[in-house]
């Protein structure tokens, strides 16, 4: 029993230092985060188009593509463990404030852009844009200040923004807002600012694993 | 001296002087703060509270006129809503109408059946009428579709015209509609929502009163029927309205009707919170609190954590407050949404500033005054906080610029929070923590007095006072502690959050606070249907008082004037329908034994001024919102009831019937129903009742299986654990009934002094005056045993199997075996005889071959009080030992063992009278009166109480092929021991002395890697290099005698004093690493792993700090005795002695995980000393008997 008490925990610690179940959990993590987050988003961006509800409004959470919360999900784990993985590449492992509060903080500020964005009335694009932009960058120094974040935020949100473009031209997605200038500014940030976000989360998610497997060679 | 450079010496120094303030006088300055804090606050009850609640405004009726779009800044108490014209104008048509006199031919659809039936002539005339060239059609609001979603309301609610609704609606206002449905009852209600609703239903709407007002019932005792029509006007027209009043009370009379006219209420409506707009908003907040949890869980090594993380909250939320209520005193009335934008504002001001200060100032040194330590703290930190703060500012003012006005707005709030959040932090926090810091020496003072007056005084020289604050010490390192114990546990996750909802209560907290709410918006909502449906049944659940006596009923025909009630209820008016009097009295007459039946009654009260006060507050809101109306921050004007009372004869009622009508149940069987109900009711409410029994039982039964004790009561502060109340931890999981069982090895006649073991071989000696060993590896050389006895203590020699398959139970086949093997007592034998009858080679080595040295004449003296006590403790034996002269002669075997070590094959043994003694099974060495002994490889290090050290060097001349290893090389982790033959020829001198190695008696020796390590009564730790015995440091820190020492391969110096404190020492350069203080008393002995240092005291604690930050982990409560004796079996596993017991801990996460008992009976002698051997097996003491504990799942993990 006293073994059984040992493997109990056994399992628990082996899960957590395999390298391969590791991987997958900050993947699943990462994966529920982007889906809610997707979902919570798309909210505050429907609340803006709509004054009043209809009486069935929890539908319309889901009244956007069913597969956009798990693209995003999906998404989410991707950019968070490739954000670990190029930092032990470059070999700059990321300093600033390792800490869950901050990634919390990160977290607030990324949906108070949305909700910015969602309700503020700005006078036209280029204001949002521009606004918008800089909230992002912002994020980024605050929370992230490396370059290799901000080149890789860039590049993702460059590429996701023209993924979207073709996606709409093709008519496989549709945007909820007539108009379309408005989606267009708003985008690249937000995209630019997610993935920060999610960088910052996985980042601190490994730093879970590094610290577990630390120990474990201690042990050893 | 850069302009940088003087501002941040400037900034400092304020810094330095505002923390001397704050602690200097905490309690002015927390009321200052507080008052300034309430008078910024107090602009805010100007606010309107927040809620959804609609907003009411009565004006008169006469001199009414659409409120224009300016304010006007006279009228004063016109709120600010009040301009520009309303979304409608609600016109309601109050309707009672009743069939009188009743009959006992009427069924009891004939109650609203006809009653209803004449909504469609009122609507009729409603519609038609005209005054002065306007009708209704050009004043009332015109609606167009429903919403999309709607459909299934579209055949009901009027499109494309007037909002005019009535109960008519039901049947399309159609009259023939009506008289073909054959089920009225089911028409209104296949509309009504399964289940349970708060907000408006149609039938609600339609009737315009509160469902159980309408009468619309089989079971309606009071046979009135009341609806309204409904008209919404889109502009006002003062003189229509009047003309349709007038016109309506002329056709259909209401006597005695007193209801007021002159006064129409506007009703605001606040924006609607939706649950769509409350995901997010709920989201926003989730964050809000994780960033709260996870900043202040950072808050360390303070008195009160929950008190400072309350005092950061209070700041933080306080600053917010001050910044709303001053925004609102310089007229910035908040536009924005507060809910919203509060978590955002919390995350931009953040509590990194709280944080940063608490963590300088406790990393303060210790012995500075309170006051200084704040003012230093603050004063390091300055820097950062300014320029923090000024890149904030910056960041708003940029935000500032943006012009837009939302963000200008946010970023205006953002400035003056931030700006009193900076204030309340250099006040109130800065002055909280003083307080706290306070309360934390004061705690810490008291805990050491009574540790120091419990202790000999250590030196002769004057006591110190005890009100003078300790003395400096030169590291700036030091840390206090007094972390609250269970925090750093390191638990898994699931753990934690399960410890976590057990600790807070929090799922029934959630439930109960979640049912409050909801009887809270059940009643905020429709207060009046909830009431009625208490009334109905209470009436429904007393048919008797019903039936036998009808409260006024019967009686108020007959005597009109004798009804209490008779001002506000009217009889049955005749003019419109004049009773067929004679001939319902005619009807009573001839059945005298029937109950008498009532009449219904149309009272007009003061109720029916504004009963759409009693509808729900989201009955217009969801009307207009049918049409895509929002009502959000907008108002409608309700304009006075115009009221309808229509009577209607029992032939009318019978006219109109449906032929179905008929086939309804007569009224005896409501009875019966009733009854039915009734029946139904108790049914349900003891299966309701059974079913919370069985509920309470199974949780009941759940509880008392999982968690048979101590419930929630881990997660104590001091997070003590004591072996005898911890049968189950919170989680449930209850440490499994032994499966090791302890092989023990007799062989002693008295209790065990000492223990040593290299692995392969144990030795033990006792105190029996006889020595002896018995050595033997798996058969490969056994000698015979006894093969030396020499005056003394036993010392005995077991051999240690490694075991294969150690988790088998053939453990105890293997007892015998070992039994033989152990020697008894052969302290009766005089050593001749038995040198001469070992045989042995050595037998002449023994001849005092080692007796190096002479009794020296320090020797003379006994040993002084303290130091005898020390030496007890050192070993943590039994306090019999007297303690001893010291004998002149070497050849003394009364003297007891005090230190032994044992090495491949040589045994050293130090002796009280003062002779070091080696063996080699038959090797006898003598030495002084040795403390301590350390063997090295080739080296024996001896300790003296004299303050000096010796330094031997053993010699082995080997023979050629004789060198064999012991042991099968089963295991290459450990490397194998050379084993000396009896071939050897073994000599020992002295190679070295030290002679004032300390100015006190030494009191411990470790040695390892090259390094040995003595501590002393002088209170001083020193390293001596082995090879050439020079002294490389000496490291002072202790503020009393040194009790314990840890070092091992990797050069990490521990040592514990008798001040109970603990030092953490770096071999390399000799400075001190950490400091703590953790026992009350000495410290007796010290382990350290990777990860922590384990210590205990002679307070019977043990204690497991973490080695980086020295933050303590958590305590465990030995029995008394038992203090000393702990084992690190592995990096994780914790083994310690108990009464007649082991037990297992979980180093990581402090869970006791098995204990073991050593005997059958579990009173049994303490544990006092305990030895873990390399192979996972615990020797410990258990009296005369050794006991050998395998830990075979130690070894399995090894695999």
């Amino acid at each position: 029993m006293y073994s059984g008490a040992l493997m109990r925990r056994g399992p628990y610690i082996s899960m957590i230092t395999n390298r391969t179940m590791n991987v997958l959990i900050r993947a699943a993590v990462l994966f529920m985060v982007g889906v809610f987050l997707a979902l919570v988003l798309n909210l505050l961006q429907v609340q803006r188009n709509v004054t009043l509800f209809p009486p069935d409004v929890i539908s319309s959470i889901f009244s956007s593509a069913w597969w956009v919360p798990p693209c995003c999900g999906t998404a989410a784990a991707l950019i968070g463990l490739l954000y670990p993985c190029m930092d032990r590449r470059l070999g700059e492992p990321h300093k600033l404030k390792r800490e869950w509060s901050n990634v919390m903080r990160c977290v607030a500020v990324f949906v108070g852009i949305n909700h910015a964005s969602a309700k503020v009335d700005f006078a036209n694009n280029v204001q949002l844009s521009l606004t918008l932009a800089a909230l992002s960058v912002g994020l980024w120094w605050t929370f992230d200040r490396s370059r290799s974040g901000f080149g890789l935020g860039v590049v993702i949100a460059i590429l996701a923004t023209l993924a979207t473009q073709l996606l709409v031209y093709n008519g496989v997605f549709q945007y909820t807002s007539p108009d379309f200038l408005y989606i267009r500014s708003w985008l690249p940030c937000i995209f630019f600012a997610g993935v920060i976000t999610v960088g910052n989360i996985g980042r601190q998610l490994a730093l879970y694993e590094y610290k577990v497997s630390q120990e474990k060679t201690h042990q050893d | 001296m850069t302009v940088r450079e003087r501002l941040r010496q400037n900034i400092s120094a304020a810094f330095y002087r505002h923390g001397l303030l704050c602690a200097s006088y905490p309690v002015p300055i927390i009321l200052f703060t507080s008052a300034s804090i309430l008078t910024c606050c107090y602009p805010l009850l100007k606010l309107p509270l927040p809620g959804t609640g609609p907003v009411e405004f009565t004006t008169g009726v006469r001199d009414y006129s659409v409120p224009s779009h300016e304010s006007q800044g006279n009228l004063s108490e016109r709120p600010d809503w009040y301009r520009g014209p309303p979304v409608a104008y609600i016109q309601q048509v109050l309707v009672k109408a009743a069939v009188s006199p009743w009959d006992n031919s009427l069924v009891p659809v004939d109650v609203f059946r006809s009653p209803l039936g004449r909504v469609f002539s009122l609507l009729e005339e409603i519609r038609n009428h005209i005054y002065t060239d306007r009708s209704l059609e050009a004043l009332c609001l015109q609606v167009t579709d429903l919403l999309p979603g709607l459909r299934r309301m579209q055949a009901v609610l009027p499109e494309h015209g007037c909002l005019l609704v009535s109960p008519g609606n039901y049947w399309q206002n159609r009259r023939d509609l009506f008289d073909a449905d054959p089920d009225l009852l089911k028409t209104v209600h296949q509309h009504e929502p399964k289940g349970l609703h708060t907000s408006a239903t149609l039938k609600d709407l339609l009737f315009g009163v509160p469902g159980k007002q309408t009468g619309v019932s089989l079971y309606s005792k009071k046979r009135v029927v009341t609806y309204t029509i409904t008209i919404a006007l889109s502009s006002y027209d003062a003189r229509f309205v009047a003309s349709l009043r007038a016109r309506l009370k002329l056709l259909h009379p209401s006597a005695n009707c007193t209801l007021r006219e002159d006064h129409m209420v506007h009703v605001h409506f606040k924006e609607e919170i939706g649950i769509a707009e409350l995901i997010p908003l709920v989201t926003t907040y989730i964050i809000l609190f994780a960033y709260i949890y996870f900043s202040t869980r950072k808050i360390d090594m303070v008195k009160s954590k929950w008190g400072l993380a309350l005092a950061a909250v209070v700041t933080v939320l306080s600053s917010l407050l001050m910044s709303v209520g001053l925004c609102t005193l310089f007229g910035l009335t908040p536009t924005l949404n507060g809910g919203e934008i509060f978590p955002y504002l919390v995350v931009v001001i953040g509590l990194e500033n709280v944080l940063v200060l608490t963590k300088s100032v406790v990393s303060t040194p210790v012995d500075l005054e309170v006051k200084l330590r704040i003012a230093q703290g603050l004063s390091n930190e300055s820097w950062s906080i300014m320029k923090n703060m000024a890149t904030e500012l910056c960041i708003i003012l940029i935000g500032y610029f943006t012009f837009v006005p939302a963000i200008q707005e946010f970023c205006l709030f953002a400035v003056v929070g931030l700006v009193s959040d900076f204030f309340l932090q250099m006040f109130f926090f800065t002055t909280v923590l003083s307080i706290d810091i306070r309360r934390m020496e004061l705690a810490d003072l008291n805990r050491r007095l009574p540790a120091e007056a419990g202790m000999p005084p250590p030196k002769p020289g004057p006591l110190r006072p005890r009100e003078t604050p300790p003395p400096p010490r030169p590291s700036p390192h030091t840390i206090t502690l007094q972390a609250p114990a269970f925090r750093n546990l390191r638990l898994p996750k699931r753990l934690r959050v399960v410890y976590f909802l057990a600790r807070t209560r929090l799922a029934q907290r959630i439930i109960m606070v979640g049912t409050v709410i909801w009887i809270g918006i059940l009643v905020y909502t429709d207060p009046a249907g909830l009431r009625t449906f208490l009334a109905a049944q209470v009436s429904e659940q007393s048919p008797l008082g019903e039936a036998g006596l009808p409260p006024h009923l019967g009686v108020a025909p007959v005597f009109p004037g004798g009804d209490p009630t008779s001002t506000l209820s009217v009889l049955p008016a005749p003019e419109p329908t004049p009773l067929p009097e004679n001939q319902s009295q005619g009807h009573r007459a001839a059945r005298p034994g029937v109950a008498p039946v009532s009449s219904p009654q149309i009272t007009w009260g003061p109720e029916d001024e504004e009963l759409w006060r009693r509808l729900s507050f989201r009955h217009w809101p969801s009307l207009f919102s049918y049409y895509n109306i929002t009502l959000a921050k907008r108002y409608i004007s309700i304009l006075p009831v115009i009221p309808v009372t229509l009577h209607l004869s029992p032939q009318e009622a019978i006219d109109t019937r449906h032929p179905q009508d008929t086939h309804h149940a007569p009224p005896p069987s409501i009875k019966t129903s009733d009854l039915q109900t009734d029946l139904t009711l108790y049914k349900v409410a003891a299966l309701g009742l059974f079913a919370g029994v069985v509920l309470v039982l199974l949780l009941f039964c759940l509880y008392r299986v999982l968690c048979p004790r101590n419930y929630g009561q881990n997660g104590v502060p001091h997070g003590r654990r004591r072996r005898g109340d911890l049968p189950c931890d919170e989680y449930g999981y209850s440490p499994p009934i032994s499966e090791i069982s302890p092989l023990l090895l007799r062989g002693h006649s008295m209790d065990i002094e000492c223990l040593a073991s290299d692995g392969m071989l144990l030795a033990s000696c006792c105190l029996a005056g006889s020595a002896c060993e018995a050595e033997s590896l798996l058969g490969a050389d056994f000698r015979e045993p006894g093969g030396v006895a020499m005056g003394g203590p036993d010392v005995d020699i077991f051999p240690i199997r490694r075991r294969t398959n150690p988790a088998r139970p053939a453990l105890f086949g293997d007892q015998p075996d070992l039994t033989p093997l152990i020697d008894t007592n052969f302290g009766s034998l005089p050593p001749s005889q038995t040198l001469s009858s070992s045989g042995f080679d050595f037998g002449e080595l023994v001849e005092k071959a080692y007796q190096e040295h002479e009794p020296s004449p320090t020797l003379a003296f006994p040993p002084s009080p303290p130091a005898s006590q020390q030496r007890r403790r050192s070993l943590g034996d039994q306090p019999v030992l007297p303690p001893e002269l010291p004998p002149q002669s070497n050849g003394d075997w009364d003297s007891s063992v005090w230190a032994m070590e044992l090495r491949g094959n040589l045994i050293a043994t130090g002796r009280s009278s003062g002779k070091l003694e080696i063996y080699q099974c038959d090797l006898i060495c003598c030495s002084y009166f040795l403390v301590s002994i350390s063997l090295m490889k080739m080296e024996i290090v001896a300790a003296r109480l004299n303050g000096s050290l010796d330094f031997f060097t053993v010699e082995i001349n080997k023979p050629l092929g004789l060198l064999q290893y012991r042991g099968p090389p089963g295991r290459g982790s450990l490397p194998p021991s050379p084993c000396y033959s009896s071939e050897d020829v073994i000599s020992c001198q002295l190679t070295r002395s030290v002679q004032c190695a300390h100015q006190k008696p030494i009191t411990v020796l470790k040695a390892a890697a090259g390094r040995v390590v003595t501590g002393s009564q002088d209170h001083t730790v020193r390293v001596y290099r082995l090879e050439d015995s020079c002294c490389l440091f000496t490291l002072q820190g202790h503020s009393g005698g040194i009790t314990a020492i840890y070092i091992d391969q990797t050069m990490v110096l521990a040592s514990g004093g008798q001040d109970g404190a603990i030092c953490v020492w770096d071999v390399l350069t000799g400075s001190r690493v950490s400091h703590v203080y953790g026992h009350r008393g000495d410290v007796t002995s010290l382990v350290c792993t990777t990860s922590c240092i384990i210590s205990s005291g002679l307070d019977d604690l043990i204690c497991i700090w973490d080695r980086s930050t020295g933050i303590k982990l958590y305590s465990i409560q030995q029995e008394v005795g038992c203090g000393a004796s702990l084992g690190v079996i592995s990096e994780s596993l914790l083994v310690t002695g108990g009464q007649g017991c082991v037990s297992f801990w979980d180093l990581n996460y402090g869970d006791l995980l098995q204990t073991v008992y050593l005997g059958q009976s579990s009173e049994g002698q303490g544990v006092r000393q305990l030895l873990v051997l390399d192979n996972a097996a615990i020797v410990c003491d258990f009296g005369s008997e050794l006991s050998l504990v395998y830990v075979p799942s130690v070894l399995e993990k090894l695999d």
